[in-house]
């Protein structure tokens, strides 16, 4: 043991720390160029968008000038702020819904007794697995009979009534409350409801904001559910369903304008995701998924 | 008789027993009904959009329907046509075995290379997580598109591979060169499995490692007896989760067949994106055969649980749980 403590006091040999360095050197090299490699996407998209038409067709790969205005013409090409409008509907009330109908839901699952308890969680998670593909051909015939294709009401109103992935994070998170803060408030005289709303989601508000944050962007992203449900209606286009069908739109749109479209739908979820990084990397390893 | 006459005593202590009995058994029965109104949103969701679904799409698989007129009964033709006469459905199972076989485990390799890259730095770790991670958060919708573009014949990457005197595939618009220009976004995309890997690497026990260094193991050996074993629990999620996405395979495919042209049928070019998402959306929501696209989701259904269920199973042969459970 103090042989150890020795050993690890004296300083480095020249040759290890040499060796140690160039070690380094090696690993940041390659981090550097796997860095460029995800990068280098960005940069090309970036710069096309800001190419005069032109421009797009010669080789060169710098904007000169750069026109600034590819941002502001795109306007005139589609109705932008309408379809925006849309996506946060479809993402701000699913948010809402999921977290509403989730939250009771997650809180009976984890600390609550009761019978029945174990096969909910069971057939809970055996959903969480299942592509939307599997149920679309009765949901959509079902819609049809409602009436509701072509709106948002599919996309949004099933959300109000718990979402899988949504749920088992709450879970998940509800559990590692001190069960001693619920006895305490029971003992006051609290039941389940007050117990919930008063000291559980309290507690629970950094899961319930990461929750929030990845459904918002799950529907902010979401295009199969959009394209099927709401497709053959432009007035309820999503903004990921009216950047796919640019080129339906205006025949022949250039590239610049439809990188730039791709880039201003992107930026609130890059912005987004400098604000709440930590909890992107720690929501997606805690569960794996990310919806 | 004599007992008889023993029993008028004990009578309340029953009654108290009883009546102690019958209130916890109320107690519990409303916590039983509290415990259902506060499930209640999940337990009507699951009834309406998962239980009656799935039954109904069960039902309306032994059917022709294409939603104007009522469903007709044709036994089990949807599915004899599906496996014997339908040549679209074998290449969109092609298609997405190709998926499976090919980009999950590359995704996989790539995952467990940045994440130990990752591992290996140590000033600057947040920086690269952020930009190794950062291609993830772009929507899927805008990513195809950049990759369209990024991919087109005169663009900037055969522009490059041009210069480097490199073969300049034409990606999207050659059937030979689509799958694999969408592995090369599925690589750009790999930060999510890049962190769960990145997780399970630093859980592994640094003594592990020490002792791998005292009976002089080489790093290839340190990788295959250490680092392997600890982390082949994500390794199987990861093949799970892969499986299960390579059925749900579909907005990139979709995206980049019509960006071309918005008339371009989904599978462009020949058919060599035709996925099984995409083959079960063609038929049901542009022919309007709902009764064969149900068929179709009955097979993803069971092809799901069936190898999830393989996968669990097989799993403990080869899975190393630390400790037995997690």
């Amino acid at each position: 043991m103090s042989a150890a403590t020795v050993v690890t006091r004296r300083p480095v040999p020249p040759a290890i720390r040499r060796r140690r360095m160039l070690l380094a050197v090696a690993n940041h090299s390659v981090a550097i160029a796997l860095s460029i490699m995800f990068l280098l996407p960005f940069a090309f998209i970036v710069s096309t968008a800001l190419m005069t038409n032109q421009q797009m067709g010669s080789l060169s790969i710098w904007p000169s000038p750069f026109k600034w205005s590819n941002f502001t013409d795109l306007f005139e090409f589609f109705p932008f702020w309408r379809y925006a409008w849309n996506s946060l509907l479809y993402a701000g009330l699913g948010t809402v819904g999921v977290v509403v109908s989730g939250i009771p839901v997650a809180y009976a699952l984890s600390r609550m007794r009761w019978r029945g308890r174990q096969l909910s969680f069971v057939l809970l998670l055996s959903t969480l697995m299942l592509p939307v593909q599997i149920t679309i051909v009765p949901l959509y015939i079902v819609f049809v009979r409602l009436g509701w294709i072509g709106s948002l009401k599919p996309l949004i109103v099933p959300l109000f009534f718990g979402d899988a992935f949504t749920i088992f994070l709450l879970r998940q998170f509800f559990m590692t409350i001190p069960q001693e803060l619920s006895d305490a408030a029971r003992v006051d005289g609290a039941n389940d409801l007050q117990i919930l709303l008063r000291v559980i989601v309290p507690l629970a508000k950094p899961a319930i904001a990461a929750v929030a944050l990845f459904n918002f962007l799950y529907c902010w992203n979401d295009f199969f559910s959009p394209l099927l449900y709401a497709g053959n209606n432009p007035d309820t286009w999503t903004l990921a369903i009216s950047l796919q069908q640019l080129t339906q739109l205006s025949r022949g749109i250039l590239a610049n304008l439809q990188m730039a479209a791709s880039i201003l739908f992107t930026l609130p979820v890059i912005v987004i995701f400098f604000f709440a990084q930590k909890v992107f990397v720690e929501g997606v390893t805690l569960t794996g998924v990310k919806g | 008789m004599a007992t008889v006459t023993v029993r008028p005593p004990a009578a309340p202590e029953k009654a108290r027993v009883a009546e102690r009995r019958r209130r916890k058994r109320r107690s519990a029965w409303r916590r039983q009904l509290v415990a259902l109104a506060f499930m209640s949103p999940w337990i009507i969701g699951f009834t309406a959009f998962y239980v009656y679904p799935i039954l109904s799409s069960l039902y309306f698989s032994f059917t022709k329907y294409d939603i104007l007129t009522q469903p007709v009964w044709v036994g089990f033709d949807n599915y004899t046509f599906m496996f014997t006469s339908d040549g679209r459905f074998w290449t969109a199972v092609r298609n997405t075995a190709w998926v499976v076989a090919v980009i999950v485990p590359l995704q996989i390799l790539v995952g467990i290379g940045a994440a130990t890259v990752l591992t290996r730095v140590r000033r600057g770790l947040g920086f690269y997580r952020t930009v190794f991670f950062l291609p993830t958060m772009v929507p899927l919708v805008a990513a195809a598109l950049g990759f369209v573009f990024l991919l087109n014949p005169g663009g900037p990457v055969n522009a490059v591979l041009g210069f480097l005197h490199l073969p300049e595939p034409l990606w999207f618009r050659d059937p030979a060169w689509a799958k694999p220009g969408l592995a090369l976004m599925a690589m750009w995309m790999v930060g999510q499995t890049m962190i769960i890997f990145l997780a399970a690497l630093l859980d592994v026990p640094t003594q592990l490692y020490e002792a791998a260094d005292i009976e002089g193991a080489s790093p290839l050996q340190r990788f295959r007896h250490v680092t392997l074993p600890m982390i082949s629990p994500v390794i199987f999620f990861a093949v799970v989760i892969g499986v299960i996405n390579g059925f749900r395979y579909f907005t990139e495919a979709y995206v980049v067949s019509k960006a071309g042209d918005w008339d371009n049928p989904v599978g462009t070019p020949q058919d060599s994106l035709l996925f099984y998402s995409s083959h079960l959306y063609n038929s049901g929501f542009e022919g309007f055969h709902m009764g064969y696209a149900a068929a179709l989701s009955w097979v993803m259904f069971v092809v799901i649980m069936v190898c999830t269920l393989v996968l669990i199973r097989s799993s403990r042969r080869w899975v190393h749980y630390q400790g037995g459970f997690r």
